[in-house]
C-alpha cells in the first residue's frame, strides 16, 4: 500500500492510515539499524538532496544516514556559501538541483509553508524536515514511534508538550499525528508562548505544570530559545526553570512514572534538570535512534511509490 | 474619436440626483445632449442597447497604488488608467508610496502630467500625498504646498502614523485645508513580524499573526484624536469587526470619520491563507468570518462609506517565494465591481442604489472633488455595468501589469461594461 501524496509535507490532514504504515514500515527498518551490516538497497540510483536553508546538525545528520542507509546517492545544501547568500530565490534554487535529474528533495526552511510552495514548482517529491513554526512531521513520527515502542499503544494516551508551544514546529506536528492516532494532548507552558485558539485542535491548554502532571503518561519538553525576544516572552530563563522546568522533584510529586521526551538539543538546567533528562524514564536518545528508522520509512514510501 | 452615441434604455442610477428610472442619454462629443424617454438617434449616431444595463456616475476608486514613479515594473500610470477603465473606474485617487514618495509638489505635478496623457485623460488621477516627509513619520510633509498642488488627502499609507503627537499635528494641519487624513490603521508595535491574521489559522499554519486588535487599538487612539482636533479622519481598508464598531460609534457622538472596506475583505477569510498562496497576503490581513459578517453590516447600515480596492501591483516574480518573504497586496481594479455585485448585490446586502453611492458619490464627497451631475449640457462622466452578466476571472486577461490576485478563475456576476469621461469612451471586452 502506497502513501496517498507525492510529498511529505506534514501530519495536519494525513489519514491514519497513511500514519500507521509509516510507523509500521518504520519497524523493519529499525531492525536493519540493529544489524552488523546497516545497508539496504531499495533507493539504489535514486538522487536524495538535502537542502538545508536553516541550521540543523540532528535532523540533517540523521536524514543523510537515512538516505545512505537505503543506499541512495546523496547531495548536501547547506545556505551558508550557497547561491542564496548570493540573492538566488528558493525556486532558482530547487530548479537549478533539480535540473541536474534528482529524485527527492529533504528541506528544511525557516518560512512556514515554504515546502509547500517548492511542492508546485518542481516535480521530485518534497519531503518537509521542519518549516518554521508550522511542521517537522518526522520528528513527530519519532516521537510516536517512540511513545509505541514504549506504551505497545498512542490511542488513549495523554501527552503533554511542554514550553514554547507558539514558535513549535514540533507541537505543532506532534499535535496532529497525536490527535490523529487517538491519543490525548495537552500543551503547557506561559500564556505568552501558547498560541490563540489553540483549544480548538482538540489540545487542553494548562499554565501550571502540577495540574497536568499527575494525568500524563509522557511529556515532550520542547526547548527554549535563549535568544527569543529576551524579557519580552518570558522575564527570565531562571524564572522559566523555576515554573515549568522538569526536575527530579516536581516528577515525585506527581506520583506517576511519566516518560520523558525531548526532540533536542537539550539546555540543561533549563527546561529540564540533568538527573531527568539522564534517568531511566528519559528516552532522548533512543527517539534520536528511531528518527533514523522512521525517516528510512518516509524515504523508502516516497522513493519507491510509483 | 468621437464620443457620440445614444444610449439606450438603460437604468440610470444617479444617487447625486435621486433618480432610478430608465432612460435613453444622448451623448454628442461626450457631452450630455439629452434625457429623455424613447430619444430617436439622429442620424449617423449609433444607438447602444442598454436594456438591462446600469447608467451611473463615474465611479471612483479612493485607495489605488500606482506605482509611477520608481515602481515602473509593477505598473505605470498608462496600465493603471488602463486597468481603472476595464474595471468600471472613471477616477481613482492614487497612494503615495512612490519612490520618490509624494511628498512634494513636482511628484504631483509628474502624476497628473502623466494622467493627462494616459488614454487622453479618460481616467481622473488624484494624488493622496504623505503626511510625513518620505513618509517615515519624523517631520510633516509641506501639507499646504501639497493641498495646493491637488493633493486630495494625506497618509504615510502602509507606514502608518504612530506616533501620537504627530497624527494630531497632522490633523490640526490639515484641517486648516478642509483635507482628510486617511489611515492605514495599524498599530506597529502588536501588528510586528506578522504576515497574516493571529487566530486559529495561523495558529494551524505556523505564521506570525497580525492581531485584529493592532487594527482596533489605532482606530481608537485616531478617532479621539479626530475628535479633539475636529479634524476629518478617513479609515483606509478596515478589515475588523472591532474598527466597524469604533466608526459606528464614533459617527453617533458626531466624529467626523468616514472609512472605506476592499472587496477581498469582505469577499474571502483568512481559511483562503491556508494554500499558502501569497495572493492571499496582503495588509491589512483576511480576518475571520465573524469580521466579513461585521463589514457587510457596516456597509448595509451605512457605517461603511466607500468601496475602494486598494489595487496593489507586484511582479509574477515578487510574489513566487515562500509566504513570509512575499510583498503584502493584490491588484483590484478589475474584479471590484464583479466581487461588489456577487457578493453584495446578489445576497442582499447592498442595493444597487447604494452600491453607486459607494462606488462613486460618497468617495468623492469624502475627498471633496464635486459631484458627477448627469444631466443635459454637462460632460458625461458615467460608469455603465451589466449587474446580470456572469463572467471569469482570468487573470491573464487583465489590463494592469501586473496579475497578483486571488480571484483567478472565480465565477462572478456583475461586469463593467464601459465608461466614458472627459470626451472619452472605454468599452471593455
Amino acid at each position: 500500500m502506497p502513501l496517498r501524496s507525492k510529498h511529505f509535507l506534514g501530519l495536519d490532514g494525513m489519514p491514519r492510515e497513511d500514519i500507521e504504515l509509516i510507523l509500521d514500515t518504520a519497524v523493519s527498518f529499525r531492525e536493519v539499524l540493529e544489524r552488523p551490516i546497516k545497508k539496504v538497497p531499495p533507493l539504489q540510483g535514486k538522487t536524495v538532496a538535502n537542502l538545508f536553508f536553516e541550521s540543523s546538525t540532528r535532523t540533517r545528520l540523521s536524514f543523510e544516514l537515512a538516505e545512505r542507509r537505503l543506499s541512495a546517492d546523496v547531495l548536501g545544501f547547506q545556505a551558508a556559501g550557497s547561491s542564496v547568500e548570493k540573492g538566488e530565490t528558493l525556486k532558482d534554487t530547487a530548479r537549478n538541483i533539480e535540473a541536474m535529474k534528482i529524485d527527492m528533495v529533504v528541506m528544511r526552511h525557516s518560512a512556514a509553508g515554504a515546502p509547500h510552495y517548492l511542492s508546485t514548482v518542481i516535480d521530485s517529491s518534497v519531503i518537509n524536515a521542519g518549516d518554521g513554526w508550522h511542521e517537522h512531521p518526522t520528528q513527530a513520527l519519532l516521537d510516536m514511534y517512540t511513545l509505541r515502542e514504549k506504551f505497545g499503544r498512542l490511542e488513549g494516551l495523554h501527552v503533554c508538550i511542554v514550553g514554547d508551544i507558539a514558535h513549535s514546529r514540533v507541537a505543532r506536528s506532534n499535535i496532529y499525528g497525536l490527535t490523529t492516532m487517538g491519543a490525548k494532548v495537552s500543551v503547557c507552558g506561559p500564556a505568552t508562548l501558547i498560541p490563540r485558539e489553540i483549544e480548538r485542535l482538540g489540545v487542553d491548554v494548562y499554565y501550571h505544570l502540577d495540574d497536568v502532571l499527575p494525568h500524563v503518561d509522557a511529556l515532550n519538553i520542547l526547548r527554549i530559545q535563549l535568544e527569543r525576544d529576551a524579557g519580552r516572552l518570558f522575564p527570565s530563563l531562571r524564572e522559566y526553570h523555576n515554573f515549568y522546568g522538569i526536575t527530579r522533584q516536581r516528577l515525585e510529586k506527581a506520583g506517576r512514572d511519566i516518560v520523558i521526551m525531548h526532540p533536542g538539543p537539550i539546555n540543561r538546567d533549563v527546561e529540564i534538570s540533568a538527573d531527568v533528562a539522564d534517568s531511566d524514564n528519559s528516552v532522548i536518545l533512543q527517539q534520536v535512534l528511531n528518527g533514523v528508522a522512521v525517516r528510512m520509512a518516509v524515504l523508502y514510501l516516497l522513493g519507491t511509490r510509483t | 474619436m468621437r464620443t457620440t452615441y445614444l444610449l439606450h434604455a438603460g437604468r440610470l442610477i444617479d444617487p447625486v440626483s435621486g433618480r432610478d428610472e430608465i432612460v435613453d442619454i444622448l451623448l454628442h462629443d461626450g457631452i450630455i445632449e439629452k434625457i429623455g424617454a424613447h430619444l430617436s438617434a439622429p442620424p449617423d449616431v449609433e444607438a447602444v442597447d442598454f436594456r438591462g444595463k446600469i447608467i451611473a456616475p463615474g465611479f471612483f476608486d479612493m485607495h489605488v497604488h500606482l506605482r509611477e514613479p520608481g515602481y515602473e515594473y509593477k505598473e505605470t500610470i498608462l496600465t493603471g488608467c488602463t486597468a481603472a477603465a476595464a474595471g468600471g473606474f472613471t477616477g481613482m485617487a492614487c497612494m503615495p508610496n512612490t519612490n520618490p514618495a509624494i511628498d512634494d509638489e513636482a511628484v504631483i505635478k509628474f502624476i497628473q502630467e502623466r494622467a493627462r496623457a494616459a488614454l487622453g485623460g479618460l481616467v481622473d488621477v488624484y494624488a493622496v500625498a504623505a503626511v510625513t516627509v518620505g513618509r517615515k513619520g519624523e517631520q510633516l510633509a509641506p501639507l499646504a504646498e501639497l493641498a495646493t498642488a491637488g493633493a486630495v488627502g494625506f497618509t504615510d499609507d502602509g507606514d502608518p502614523v504612530s506616533d501620537g503627537e504627530m497624527m494630531r499635528r497632522a490633523f490640526e494641519y490639515a484641517r486648516m485645508f478642509n483635507k482628510p487624513i486617511i489611515q492605514h490603521a495599524q498599530d506597529l508595535s502588536l501588528s510586528r513580524g506578522g504576515v497574516m491574521n493571529e487566530g486559529f489559522n495561523a495558529t494551524t499554519l505556523g505564521l506570525p499573526g497580525m492581531p485584529a486588535l493592532a487594527e482596533d487599538v489605532m482606530v481608537a487612539r485616531d478617532i479621539e484624536l479626530a475628535a479633539f482636533t475636529g479634524a476629518q479622519y478617513h479609515v483606509a481598508h478596515m478589515s475588523t469587526a472591532g474598527c466597524v464598531e469604533l466608526v459606528r460609534n464614533a459617527k453617533r457622538r458626531g466624529v467626523s470619520v468616514t472609512c472605506e472596506v476592499t472587496p477581498h475583505h469582505f469577499t474571502l477569510t483568512d481559511d483562503a491563507v491556508r494554500s499558502y498562496d501569497t495572493n492571499t497576503k496582503m495588509n491589512p490581513p483576511l480576518r475571520t468570518r465573524d469580521d466579513v459578517e461585521a463589514l457587510k453590516e457596516g456597509l448595509r447600515d451605512g457605517t461603511i462609506d466607500v468601496i475602494a480596492t486598494d489595487h496593489a501591483p507586484h511582479s509574477f516574480d515578487e510574489k513566487q517565494v515562500e509566504f513570509q518573504c512575499a510583498p503584502f497586496g493584490i491588484v483590484g481594479l478589475e474584479t471590484a465591481i464583479g466581487l461588489t455585485v456577487t457578493e453584495l448585490f446578489t445576497k442582499g446586502i447592498l442595493s444597487l442604489y447604494q452600491l453607486v453611492e459607494k462606488f462613486s458619490t460618497n468617495p468623492r464627497r469624502i475627498l471633496h472633488l464635486p459631484p458627477i451631475l448627469v444631466r443635459e449640457g454637462e460632460q458625461a462622466n458615467l460608469t455603465i455595468f451589466d449587474p446580470s452578466v456572469t463572467w471569469q476571472v482570468d487573470v491573464h486577461r487583465f489590463k494592469s501589469k501586473s496579475k497578483n490576485s486571488p480571484f483567478h478563475g472565480y465565477a462572478l456576476q456583475g461586469k463593467p461594461i464601459c465608461v466614458v469621461n472627459n470626451g472619452r469612451v472605454y468599452w471593455n471586452t
